[in-house]
């Protein structure tokens, strides 16, 4: 038991299961229709008894086998300042684009996500940053012309 | 035949070298050139990055570019594996072995030298491949009615997941998550919106670049951050002068060539089995056959010549189910399938003669943008080998501005920069279980034609679900179907000793090799 908690094919299994089970109940709420008239639910419903079927197997297939030598769900380091940055890099881009422009938000976003690698340092990401957006600014706006004003303020 | 193929293929090269198919061609080698050197860049995130940038452009001259970007960052993916014993890419894996001790004996020009030519003469017989093959498999694949593309996509399907890396299980579950993300958005039979969480802004489906951006860039970045040691690039000072290969290198890579050549094409007759299965069963013949077997690994020209040969054919022959039958053997193919998708190409049998300056143009853009790709990287490796040493920190954050901008420009909507991250959040969980996210994407391509062709077949048959039996063709590839999965049992089973012994490296290398950096398939 202390084993199959740390077993990949334990939790993948699942997560198919899951799914499967998800998708299969959700798709009823659609139009089954018949099999000649299939409705818009019948194709899901199909899906995700199979996939149920699979993350069974998955299981099996993790109950089956022997754990591995070192064999573990997450990685080595956990990363969490790395993954937060990279995460949090695009969604500046949302927040700051949708309010103050393209060029607030391209800044942001390379300052932010470059802020995530562990040697980094505020000066150095900046630097990095006010790079790229000028780059970004000329190939995107000037270049290629993506309607996305340079600056607004839209509150 | 030989006339027809030949005038097709003249009309082919006179609208690949119209100037502006030319130019977009050419661009498209050269960004994916450079962007496939950076080091944790394969081809699937160089092209999902480089994808939105086509979509201004017309249809011919968006295909065009983009194979131009595949080839060109595959052939970076080989410079980054040879100078730096980094494989950005599966198939390079194999050109690790002895391309890395070839640099490490200063010949790493040359075993540059040699992989341009390999994967040209590869390339070409590839293409000369398709020029024949496809136009006889489109006249067999018009016959077929709905029941018959069904099973036959069913059977792309299986193949392309199952063979692939990793578990074929868990293959095939990801190509069920493709399937199920195809399926969200409006139904266009009944226009009921399903899957969509009340989100008006997933009517449309989810968006192939957002797709593709979150689980080959967002995720892999998450995957690959703080994980990078220095780069050793102290035998990597590589001038135009070095890649000429010596007298005997060539005369010794020919014939390994050839035979690399014939390894790929061979492999890309099985569905499935894409450029890394290729590169190391031609590697291991190879290695069978050379006179001198224990020195592979120690700086083999002809162990960079055969891979790479072998790469390049089979990856050319993976087009021709892509662009005759509109069913793509792996997620590469998918990608550039679902951008013609996007630009109002319908992909299939009808492609050729609905579209034959896509079809044939593409041809010989194959040949057209091999050439630019030697040209291009005799005067500029140089510059190729300073942007190997760009430090992954500089690197990544650079690339999610390039991906976040993409995902916005293709329809100026701010919603799906978030869908990606929520798919790259999701994709880097998935990588932790062990799934290679690869595969849904595949499914995702397939989803909606599998889901229209299978409703129509059954509702010609009147809901008898035997139909796909009763057809004999139909009934032949749900055989190859069930064949496949037999043996994957088979295979499975008996695992231990069987495939250590046929192959003997190829676990070993795949995981050593590719662990520590970006799996970018």
């Amino acid at each position: 038991m202390q084993n199959l908690l740390q077993k990949k094919d334990f939790y993948a299994g699942l997560l198919m299961v899951l799914l499967g089970a998800g998708v299969t109940l959700n798709s009823t709420t659609y139009n089954l229709g018949t099999l000649m008239h299939m409705g818009p639910g019948m194709f899901p419903f199909m899906l995700g008894i199979v996939m149920t079927f699979i993350g069974i197997l998955i299981f099996i297939s993790g109950l089956m086998t022997p754990l591995e030598d070192g064999e573990r769900i997450l990685p080595e380091s956990m990363e969490w300042r790395g993954w937060i940055c990279i995460l949090a890099g695009p969604l500046m881009f949302i927040l700051f684009g949708e309010y103050f422009g393209m060029v607030p938000a391209t800044f942001m976003c390379v300052f932010v996500s470059a802020l995530g690698d562990r040697t980094a340092t505020l000066k150095g990401s900046a630097i990095l940053a006010a790079g790229i957006t000028i780059v970004g600014a000329f190939v995107f706006s000037y270049v290629l012309k993506v309607p996305f004003p340079l600056f607004r303020w839209s509150f | 035949m030989l006339a027809t193929a030949l005038s097709d293929l003249w009309y082919g090269f006179g609208v690949a070298l119209e100037p502006q198919n030319l130019m977009w061609c050419f661009v498209g080698v050269l960004v994916g050139n450079m962007v496939g050197v950076l080091p944790g860049m394969g081809p699937l995130a160089t092209i999902s990055v480089l994808l939105p940038l086509t979509f201004g452009i017309k249809p011919v001259g968006a295909i065009l570019m983009l194979s131009g970007v595949f080839y060109g960052a595959q052939y970076g993916g080989a410079i980054c594996s040879i100078l730096l014993n980094l494989p950005c890419h599966p198939p390079h894996a194999v050109t690790c072995l002895d391309g890395f001790p070839l640099t490490k004996q200063g010949r790493g020009g040359a075993a540059l030298g040699i992989t341009v030519i390999s994967s040209f003469v590869g390339a070409s017989w590839g293409i000369t491949e398709m020029i024949f093959l496809a136009p006889l498999l489109v006249r067999v694949a018009l016959q077929f009615g709905p029941a018959e593309i069904c099973s036959l996509m069913l059977l792309g399907l299986l193949a392309g997941s199952t063979l692939a890396r990793g578990s074929p299980l868990k293959g095939i579950a990801m190509t069920l998550v493709g399937l199920l993300l195809g399926i969200v958005g409006t139904d266009i039979e009944t226009g009921t919106p399903r899957f969509t969480f009340g989100l008006t802004s997933l009517f449309d489906g989810v968006e192939l670049v957002g797709l593709a951006l979150g689980l080959f860039g967002i995720a892999e970045f998450m995957k690959s951050v703080n994980q990078y040691s220095d780069i050793n690039t102290r035998y990597s000072k590589v001038g135009i002068r070095d890649l000429r290969p010596s007298r005997d290198e060539f005369r010794r890579s020919i014939p390994a060539m050839l035979r690399g050549t014939i390894a790929g094409s061979l492999c890309s007759l099985i569905p499935g089995t894409g450029p890394t299965i290729a590169s190391f069963i031609s590697y291991a013949a190879e290695k069978k056959i050379s006179k001198t077997p224990e020195k592979f690994g120690s700086g083999m020209i002809e162990g960079v010549a055969c891979p790479e040969a072998a790469t390049h054919s089979s990856v050319q022959g993976d087009f021709i189910p892509t662009m005759s039958l509109g069913i793509p053997g792996d997620a590469v193919m998918a990608l550039i399938l679902g951008a013609l998708m996007i630009q109002g190409v319908i992909p299939g049998p009808q492609l050729i003669r609905e579209h034959p300056d896509i079809f044939w143009g593409l041809i010989a853009s194959f040949w057209i943008g091999n050439i630019i790709l030697v040209i291009l990287n005799v005067p500029l490796i140089g510059l190729w080998v300073k942007l190997l040493m760009i430090p992954y920190k500089y690197l990544y954050p650079s690339a999610l501005f390039f991906v976040s901008i993409g995902v916005y420009s293709t329809n100026n909507d701010m919603f799906q920069v978030g869908e990606t991250v929520a798919v790259g959040l999701v994709g880097y969980l998935l990588l932790l279980l062990d799934f290679h996210p690869a595969s849904i994407l595949l499914g995702f391509v397939l989803g909606p034609r599998f889901e229209e062709n299978f409703r129509r077949s059954m509702l010609i048959s009147r809901g008898d679900a035997l139909v796909f039996l009763e057809r004999p063709i139909s009934a032949f590839f749900l055989f190859l179907c069930v064949v496949l999965i037999l043996a994957q049992i088979y295979v499975r089973l008996r695992k231990p000793k069987a495939i250590a012994a046929a192959v003997p490296s190829l676990d070993a290398i795949g995981k050593e090799k590719l662990a520590p950096r970006g799996e970018a398939l």
